[in-house]
């Protein structure tokens, strides 16, 4: 041990103190950090999508375009009408469907549906999309959302849970480009 | 009386607080600072404590629950002995905190108050500017009603262009996968715990600053701020020309500060509460959300960024303007002072307030937006359909049936996402009418598939008609070439 260290009893156990409480921190900040960010790592880990009922499919005439709604599959206890999504269903024909989210793909606002002049149109910054969901006109850079759906037993399932929204990696899911009808 | 000052002694033997209160009380302030421009700081913290004071009475019945905030809302409008007006303080309070920071901020930038040795206090201030709009909007968001639904959608969709960290920035902030209850009790925990901490002690530190760098003095043109020889000469001001804060400026703050909380009161009484406006439930889509008035020019910008432009103006957007004011004591933190010689921090702010105002003025009627209902109740004026053939006529019923008044007016009624369609035979021929209505562009959608031969000729043949008397429609040279009728007409 070298002579020169002029270190005495007392600032060692304050170095000691401030560290064996850098320690603590550390540990505490483990648990903390993760409850934070628990609404991005639980998604990560089972996926907030599953695959939710519309109803049968007779409830969607061909040819047209209804609002559904389903119950989100990932709810807490004061969700209350939060809980509750809609959706547009348009029956293109036999099993052939497209199902578009309401928000538009501009900033989420929701989108209503015109069958008169077969267009949808946002209230908020005038985003207007065909009946296949492709842009019509106005900001949004896209089309519609659209959800992966298929059809089982007579029901139209579609694979839900997440808000659409434009940079979601899902958004890539729920299609770039709705195919023209 | 004696009694009272022996307390008091009994108090500050302990407490040792007078002399200290006392000091920041009487320090010295140039005497041309007390004036009703230097108000507005001190008006800005009384409506932070008057926010604070309703925010906690309105926090004793508000349930911060997505299935109930609502309702206790509504409990607090309605049945609640003056819930009523406490709602409409607290809301009220927070547009003049607005405002008054806004004021605040401008006239320190006109007295040139951030330049040495204040730059730390306009950071700091910056922040604080920051913190009130985060209050604001998180405010709005407690008022869990339609708008603050899709205000969160709006929110989020914004966030989520970030580029890599967009979706969990997104998860993070809505605490799940979509808008709902536990997105309720974060911006509840932001609203009422993390902001207004973070507030307190900004404002703590902000007005540390002022008392202890001294308030700025009157701008005077050609007295320039030197780093090496500002203090010296502050210091000379205050102790040649100053007099104690108390009582000789502070008489201004306080009556201004009565004069603000009364105005608040009195729009309070007069207006009553915001909202709740309707339910948030996401299966209602009759709905037009829009924000609260200080986010309205926001939402007005966002109509009218070109798709391409969306995602960069938004991310990078708001860092440029940001990080311009955080910079600017650091890039001008010395020189001339006065209004008088700054031609371009006067143009600045004029050009802010007035790009910000039309905004926001545009944003109270949304040319942008369809009008949803126009097909069905607002009809064509009369003066469009008399002397018509049958065929035109037919159109006009295919320019209801099909919606194209909700985004075009005819005698002023109707939508104005379009340009109105009162002379459009005159700057369009028949081809180029039919060829519009087809193919859309120019964003109009094109309704090709949507419209039948027979409707479109209907619906051309009206558009013809719509040009004004004595002037005629525009008509294509070279059809009659085209067609070999030269000659004939």
């Amino acid at each position: 041990m070298s002579t020169d260290s002029t270190i005495s009893r007392r600032a060692l156990f304050m170095k000691i103190g401030i560290l064996f409480n850098g320690l603590v921190a550390t540990a505490l900040a483990v648990p903390i950090v993760r409850f934070l960010l628990a609404s991005i790592t639980r998604g990560r880990a089972n996926g907030y999508l599953s695959w939710v009922s519309l109803g049968s499919i007779s409830q969607f005439p061909e040819g047209e375009t209804r609002l559904a709604t389903f119950q989100n599959p990932y709810i807490t206890p004061t969700d209350g009408k939060t809980a509750d999504t809609a959706c547009w269903v348009r029956h293109v024909e036999g099993q052939q469907f497209q199902i578009f989210a309401i928000n538009c793909a501009h900033l989420g606002c929701p989108v209503r549906w015109f069958p008169q002049s077969g267009l949808f149109m946002c209230p908020c910054h005038g985003g207007a999309y065909y009946q296949d969901g492709s842009r019509a006109s106005g900001p949004p850079e896209r089309g519609l959302f659209e959800y992966p759906h298929t059809i089982r037993d007579g029901l139209v399932l579609i694979q839900a849970g997440e808000l659409p929204t434009p940079g979601s990696p899902t958004a890539s899911l729920f299609g770039k480009k709705p195919p023209c009808a | 009386m004696r009694l009272i000052a022996q307390i008091g002694e009994w108090f500050d033997r302990r407490l040792q607080l007078a002399a200290p209160i006392r000091e920041i009380a009487e320090h010295p302030v140039p005497k041309n600072t007390a004036s009703w421009w230097y108000v507005f700081g001190s008006a800005a913290l009384v409506v932070f404590l008057l926010q604070l004071v309703t925010g906690i009475m309105l926090a004793f019945v508000y349930v911060p629950s997505a299935s109930e905030a609502w309702n206790s809302l509504q409990s607090l409008n309605h049945d609640i002995t003056l819930g009523w007006f406490i709602r409409a303080l607290h809301g009220w309070g927070s547009n003049f905190m607005v405002a008054i920071v806004l004021i605040h901020m401008v006239q320190v930038l006109l007295f040139g108050a951030y330049k040495f040795p204040r730059e730390l206090t306009w950071v700091v201030g910056v922040f604080l500017l920051l913190m009130t709009m985060g209050m604001a909007f998180t405010g709005q968001v407690l008022r869990f009603d339609q708008d603050a639904y899709w205000g969160l959608g709006i929110g989020a969709s914004i966030a989520s262009r970030v580029p890599v960290l967009g979706s969990a920035i997104v998860k993070l902030m809505l605490g799940g996968p979509i808008i709902a209850g536990a997105t309720l009790s974060r911006f509840f925990a932001l609203h009422v715990f993390v902001i207004p901490g973070m507030l307190i002690a900004f404002v703590g530190v902000h007005l540390l600053m002022v008392l202890k760098l001294g308030i700025n003095e009157w701008p005077m043109p050609g007295r320039l701020v030197k780093k090496a020889t500002y203090e010296n000469e502050y210091r000379e001001l205050t102790h040649k020309d100053g007099a104690p804060f108390v009582p000789y400026a502070v008489w201004k703050d306080i009556f201004f500060a009565a004069f603000i909380l009364l105005a608040v009161a009195a729009c309070a009484i007069f207006f009553g509460p915001f909202g709740p406006t309707g339910q948030p439930d996401p299966t209602i889509l009759q709905t037009a959300p829009r924000p609260d008035y200080f986010f309205l020019w926001i939402y007005a910008v966002l109509s009218f960024l070109p798709p391409s432009m969306e995602t960069p103006a938004l991310i990078i957007g708001p860092v440029i303007v940001i990080g311009a004011l955080l910079l600017l004591p650091f890039l001008s933190g010395e020189g001339e002072k006065s209004w008088r010689r700054r031609p371009i921090a006067v143009l600045t702010i004029l050009l802010v307030a007035v790009t910000l105002a039309t905004f926001t003025h545009l944003a109270g009627y949304t040319p942008w937006s369809p009008h949803m209902n126009a097909w069905s109740s607002d009809p064509i004026p009369p003066r469009f359909l008399q002397h018509r053939t049958a065929l035109q006529r037919q159109g006009a019923l295919v320019f209801q049936a099909k919606q194209c008044h909700n985004c075009h007016a005819l005698g002023k009624e109707g939508g104005q996402r379009g340009p109105a369609l009162d002379s459009v035979a005159v700057q369009l021929t028949q081809d180029q009418l039919i060829r519009q209505v087809i193919q859309g562009g120019g964003n109009m959608p094109a309704y090709g598939k949507n419209l039948s031969p027979a409707e479109t000729t209907a619906l051309v043949a009206f558009l013809q008609t719509l040009h004004p008397a004595g002037q005629a429609p525009a008509r294509d040279a070279s059809r009659a070439i085209a067609l070999g009728k030269i000659g004939e007409n």
